[in-house]
């Protein structure tokens, strides 16, 4: 039998004298093989796979266990040894990849010289030696040019770059394990898919052992061969990937699959029908936006939109799906009359059927303080978005009081209703919002929208701060809601999946542009755009047999300029959204 | 080549200060009713000596008191003609001090000089105290070193300075044999530069530099510690340890790198908070700086000398502030490549 590369038994780890928060965990890994170590915010996953290099916060204490590490013939145990050896095995033989490598990379040096500094410490290179080998990796993990890269600064690039750097960082000492702690939780889906290859890539090239850390069911499919489910500290199930994923045993696991969010098989698609009373109308907006960034720079113009149109039923949700930086919250913001749009373009709101069309880029005072009544905004962020010194209470009755709606107990009495609306119960009225879980506190911020009966509602990313179980229970919330009182909604998202559920129309955006826009059916059953066939493909599904397809991510995921040549524009000068057939929408030259 | 832009940029900028702050000083030195030569008439009449009175009067048109203030401005920086000429700040003329009767450049003449060196020593004091003390209280926070460094740096900003002087030159005289009071032995006053007047200047400088800069350690200390505890949570010192880079290069490479920022931006506020702070101090311990004099020109409305001394304390400040940016800019290249980035 192998004697497995790490092997952890009976882990418990705690704070101060608190409950563990890691309990009696034990997994094995094999040579060459990944692990995916799945659960959700709290699950412990991190503190287990961190305990592993012993990079612990300093109040955390192992209370038991043992992690036995295997190479070269021979097996010492992690936990206890001196802190001189750990320090030769950190980043040289098992090495780790972190969440935000936006901060996690030092923002003053240079990137030749954080990665080179792993070859300093471990191997006895000369300077022009390890160079090279800094360079060879750097070209490995897909930078075009390594010799400008090890120049550059991390703020120079991209997150998917920045993602790049961290792991030619890993990789650089060809360790025996890597520890990916959510590698691509920030990054966007295309990203990710790029990502996640490269990571496959090179532990098929080296024959390193991974543990992957992910609450992404379709990561692990992607990815693992064994799985470890964990929940609350505990380890919930554990198995290889296609037993563990294809029929899954414990009552947990089987739970995050029916809230992993999927995009659904469609057949072709029943024609919807449409009506022409519009509650919201963009109107060819566009937002250029111009930095001035000390006095003797060069002003920048920066396009956030171009020639947006969009239009929203009555009792419809339209979603706007991109990725960072294509423009989305800026038409979000526009359609709130948050930011006024470059002259020439439009918003039109029609409050109720009959009534009079109000033009929010150009609204008097009077008129806007009537505009924020009928529309509010849900935010992405519940633990930002909530003041902390403000009761339930007091933050739900707020709106209510600028606006001067109502008595005292009348506004209580609304307060309570909205409450239990969002499935919560009117006696926590008098508690503050850190008493509240992230999936309560963002049911809070809807109820707090609500309380103004509003009659539409612009949600920004509302779920992408949750874990998947709490994300499925908010979806079903908005929706219940929007029947219940015809709201209609405009839904700003990143994640097709999510929007496939909600959504009746979808325009899919990029740069700064919509390249595709039809309900979500037809874009789903005949994507016809490069860029949102790169999205759906990017998506990672729950089934081991279906990998993503990173040929047709990177396809679309390009620059505009490296589209094939039906859709390919450069700048701004993009070709116009043509109908290619009723109700679909795609930018390109016919 | 981007550097030098930005270096002339910010000298350019630093003349444009200079010129309001030379404004503002002017007028503030004129707020109070009155001016140092009507004083003296008026106190010149009310005794009854009426030849001194002429001569007042002389002094008052010699150096313009007798026109609209901001003519007087103006002849004063030496933008306008004045009663000699095209002859102000610009061209190089101090001014006359009338308290002193004498031009302005020789009341203050070594004592700037003085000033510059016991502020530079105070800084430098300050910095090679509260930069080890500061990582290290951080480093070790929440132990008895961190405990004992910010015990010691409180006793220093809570102790009156000129109690600590006193204090100091006590004992410092009593059993290291350290002069009290003056900033050179009486014998080398005027005397040319040699090196034993160097000698004695640098064994005088060692109380005041104690006294002024200990409260500005002490501060700079706790900010320090501050910006690294901070630091020190970053993801990137994790990602760091993960290397498997050992504790002590780990903080010099990587949070102090980052915590150097606040602490170099503070070149600019040490300065001025160091020359007004040091105006008691050098009173207390005798020192010749240009401190006294500030007081006394202050004290009896003597407009030119302390126009002139306000002035040399701005400057300082501006310079030390241009210094900062400069650094600034060398040290940290999201400030130098700001527009690359976007």
């Amino acid at each position: 039998m192998v004697t497995p590369l790490l092997d952890v038994r009976d882990l418990s780890i705690g704070f101060g004298s608190a409950d563990a928060v890691v309990r009696d965990v034990s997994f094995q890994v094999m040579p060459g093989e990944t692990l995916a170590l799945v659960g959700e915010s709290g699950s412990g996953k991190t503190i287990t796979c961190r305990s592993v290099l012993r990079i612990l916060p300093q109040t955390a204490q192992i209370r038991s266990g043992v992690i036995n590490y295997s190479a070269g013939g021979k097996t010492c145990n992690l936990l206890t040894e001196s802190r001189r050896t750990m320090r030769s095995i950190r980043g040289n033989q098992i090495s780790m990849i972190f969440q935000e490598p936006m901060r996690s990379l030092s923002p003053l040096h240079r990137l030749g010289d954080q990665v080179g500094e792993v070859l300093r410490l471990h191997r006895d290179m000369r300077p022009g030696e390890a160079k090279q080998t800094v360079l060879d990796t750097f070209e490995r993990v897909g930078f075009p040019d390594p010799t400008r890269v090890w120049r550059s600064y991390p703020f120079e690039m991209s997150g998917g770059m920045r993602q790049r750097a961290m792991i030619a960082m890993a990789m650089v000492a060809k360790p025996e394990l890597l520890i990916a702690d959510e590698p691509t939780t920030a990054l966007d889906v295309t990203t990710q898919a790029q990502v996640l290859g490269l990571i496959k890539e090179l532990q098929q090239e080296t024959g390193m052992a991974v543990i992957l850390v992910t609450h992404d069911l379709g990561v692990v499919a992607n990815m693992a061969e064994t799985v470890v489910v964990m929940n609350k500290g505990r380890v919930m199930e554990r198995g290889p990937a296609p037993a563990v994923l294809g029929s899954p045993a414990h009552g947990y696991t089987k739970k995050l699959f029916a809230a992993a969010p999927m995009i659904p098989e469609v057949a072709a698609p029943a024609r919807a029908e449409t009506s022409d009373d519009l509650i919201l109308d963009l109107r060819n907006v566009s937002k250029t936006y111009t930095m001035r960034a000390g006095g003797w720079r060069k002003p920048v113009t920066i396009t956030a939109c171009h020639e947006v149109n969009l239009s929203l039923q009555r009792g419809k949700t339209l979603a706007v799906v991109g990725e960072s930086g294509s423009g989305k919250t800026t038409c979000a913001r526009i359609a709130l009359g948050a930011e006024l749009p470059d002259p020439g373009g439009e918003v039109l709101f029609r409050p109720t059927k009959d009534a009079d069309q109000v033009k929010i880029n150009a609204m008097s005072q009077q008129e806007r303080v009537h505009f924020q009544r009928q529309a509010q905004m849900v935010f992405q962020d519940p633990y930002s978005s909530l003041s902390p010194r403000m009761r339930v209470q007091q933050a739900l009755t707020e709106p209510m009081e600028i606006h001067q709606l109502g008595t005292r107990a009348e506004r209580r009495e609304k307060a309570a209703e909205m409450l239990r609306w969002v499935g919560l119960d009117a006696s926590m009225l008098s508690r503050y919002p850190h008493a509240f879980s992230g999936g309560q506190r963002q049911r809070l911020s809807i109820a707090r929208a609500l309380t103004l009966d509003p009659v539409l509602l612009v949600c920004d990313e509302p779920t992408s701060a949750l874990d998947v179980s709490v994300q499925e229970q908010i979806l079903c919330l908005l929706e219940d809601i929007r029947d219940r009182v015809g709201l209609s909604y405009l839904f700003i998202s990143h994640d097709l999946a999510v929007v496939a559920r909600i959504a009746d129309e979808v325009a899919v955006m990029r740069q700064g542009v919509i390249v595709e826009q039809a309900p979500p059916d037809t874009l789903f059953y005949n994507p016809r755009h490069p860029y949102t066939c790169a999205l759906i493909a990017a998506q990672p599904e729950p089934d081991v047999n279906r990998p993503i397809d990173l040929g047709l991510v990177s396809q679309g995921a390009g620059k505009p300029s490296s589209w094939p040549e039906a859709f390919r524009f450069e700048g701004v000068a993009a070709p116009a959204l043509t109908e290619l057939e009723p109700g679909h929408k795609v930018r390109c030259h016919v | 080549m981007m550097f030098l832009r930005y270096a002339i940029y910010r000298f350019i900028t630093m003349l444009l200060t200079l010129w309001v702050v030379s404004i503002l000083i002017f007028v503030i030195i004129n707020l109070p009713p009155g001016d140092y030569l009507s004083n003296q008439i008026a106190e010149l009449r009310a005794t009854g000596q009426a030849e001194g009175v002429a001569k007042a009067e002389f002094l008052r048109t010699e150096y313009a008191l007798d026109r609209p203030i901001w003519e007087q401005y103006l002849i004063w920086v030496g933008m306008a003609p004045g009663p000699q000429g095209w002859y102000g700040l610009i061209q190089g003329n101090f001014g006359w001090s009338f308290e002193f009767d004498r031009p302005v450049s020789e009341v203050v003449g070594d004592a700037l000089w003085l000033t510059v060196l016991v502020n530079l020593a105070a800084v430098l004091f300050v910095y090679m105290v509260a930069l080890p003390l500061g990582v290290i209280a951080a480093a070790k926070s929440e132990t008895w070193v961190d405990y004992t460094a910010a015990f010691v740096g409180y006793l220093g900003l809570a102790t009156p300075n000129f109690l600590l002087a006193l204090m100091l030159f006590y004992y410092g005289n009593k059993y290291f044999d350290l002069p009290i009071g003056g900033l050179m032995a009486p014998e080398f006053e005027g005397a040319p530069m040699s090196w034993e007047k160097v000698r004695s200047i640098l064994v005088h400088l060692i109380v005041p530099t104690f006294v002024i800069g200990t409260s500005g350690a002490a501060a700079m200390m706790q900010r320090l510690r501050a910006n690294m505890l901070d630091e020190l949570s970053k993801p990137y010192v994790e990602t760091a340890k993960a290397k498997g880079l050992g504790p002590s290069k780990l903080l010099a490479k990587y949070p102090l790198r980052m915590a150097f920022n606040p602490f170099v931006a503070d070149i600019g506020n040490l300065l001025p908070a160091m020359v007004s702070g040091s105006v008691l101090v050098s009173v207390v311990l005798g020192l010749q700086t240009i401190g006294p004099s500030l007081l006394t020109a202050l004290k009896s409305q003597d407009q030119f000398l302390a126009g002139f001394v306000l002035m040399f304390v701005a400057l300082l400040t501006l310079i030390g502030t241009m210094i900062s940016d400069l650094l600034l800019v060398l040290l940290d290249p999201r400030i130098r490549y700001g527009a690359r980035g976007s």
